[in-house]
């Protein structure tokens, strides 16, 4: 192609009325090495776009099909929360049975303290006629 | 649809879609992300795509549409994309041969810094060669908007690569 005819093409180009087809013819023609230094300074623009072409997308892309997931999770979740209700109210009545053995066994133990308590207090009374008897002892002694 | 044929409807266009998101997030990294998350969305869309007639169309204006919400939601939050592209496995061909030549990369540089709009149509049009008809569809704009934000997408470019080059920057 000859430099005159580029200087026109080139002229279209920027005013962005070219065709592909010419788009293409000036892309080849700044491929190559001779070009009159007078074109030159529009040989990277075009050597750009053709290199920047070139650029590939080179990640895998995970293409599983990730929506089952939630599903499963959904179930899983189910599954859990039933067997904490399930297994967590049996804990929760064990736990008051033994709350209630707990206060029966204390209410029975007061009750034996009590009664002890009764029964040793009788058993100071009487002590207390032995004194009697020791004052009755101490006041022969002293007679004497 | 099975996952060989979805595969098949995808890979022509998939690295399309990833340049698309990487020229308008910056970020390869980001790109990817994008990309993996349009195409997920496909994946999870499949029964309804094969009433589309264009996938390839209907897949860019997601990329598009996911790109632009992650780069609002990046403004509101204050927080630049970072990028760090570092060349690494497939990429670094490329990386390299842009930077062995470096009036090339400027132009990558200086495309980074048009409008959106501007960098999705030159994107479309210079580097993915779409026609005018696929780019409307695309970014619903009308046809002389789109020739007015290409002419001026091509210009600018331009402009500021002879900049570069009187400077004589390397």
């Amino acid at each position: 192609m000859e430099s005159d005819k580029v200087e026109k093409l080139i002229e279209k180009y920027f005013e962005a009325s070219t065709t592909l087809a010419e788009e293409e013819k000036l892309k080849e023609y700044f491929s190559k090495q001779d070009i009159p230094t007078h074109l030159e300074r529009y040989a990277p623009m075009f050597q750009y776009f053709a290199i920047a072409k070139e650029e590939r997308f080179t990640k895998q892309v995970p293409l599983k099909p990730r929506r089952n997931f939630y599903k499963w999770a959904s179930v899983a979740a189910v599954a859990v929360l039933a067997f904490g209700i399930y297994f967590g109210n049996d804990y929760r009545q064990q736990k008051q049975a033994e709350q209630e053995k707990a206060l029966l066994a204390y209410n029975q133990t007061k009750k034996a303290f009590a009664l002890l308590a009764e029964n040793f207090n009788k058993g100071a009374e009487k002590v207390a006629y032995l004194n009697e008897f020791q004052e009755a002892k101490e006041k022969i002694y002293n007679n004497n | 649809m099975k996952q060989a044929e979805f595969l098949n409807v995808v890979m022509p266009f998939k690295d399309k879609l990833y340049r698309l998101a990487k020229r308008l997030l910056v970020s390869s990294e980001e790109a990817e992300d994008a990309t993996q998350e349009i195409l997920l969305k496909l994946w999870s869309k499949k029964k309804a795509m094969e009433s589309y007639n264009n996938v390839e169309a209907f897949a860019m204006t997601m990329t598009k549409n996911f790109c632009l919400d992650r780069l609002k939601s990046k403004q509101a939050g204050n927080l630049k994309l970072v990028h760090s592209n570092y060349g690494d496995e497939g990429a670094t061909s490329l990386q390299k041969q842009v930077e062995a030549r470096d009036s090339i990369s400027w132009v990558e540089k200086i495309m980074e810094e048009l409008p959106e709009q501007q960098k999705m149509v030159l994107q479309l049009r210079d580097v993915e060669q779409y026609d005018y008809d696929e780019i409307e569809e695309l970014l619903g704009m009308k046809p002389t908007a789109i020739r007015v934000a290409l002419s001026r997408a091509r210009k600018t470019v331009r402009e500021k690569l002879m900049q570069k080059h009187s400077y004589g920057i390397g």
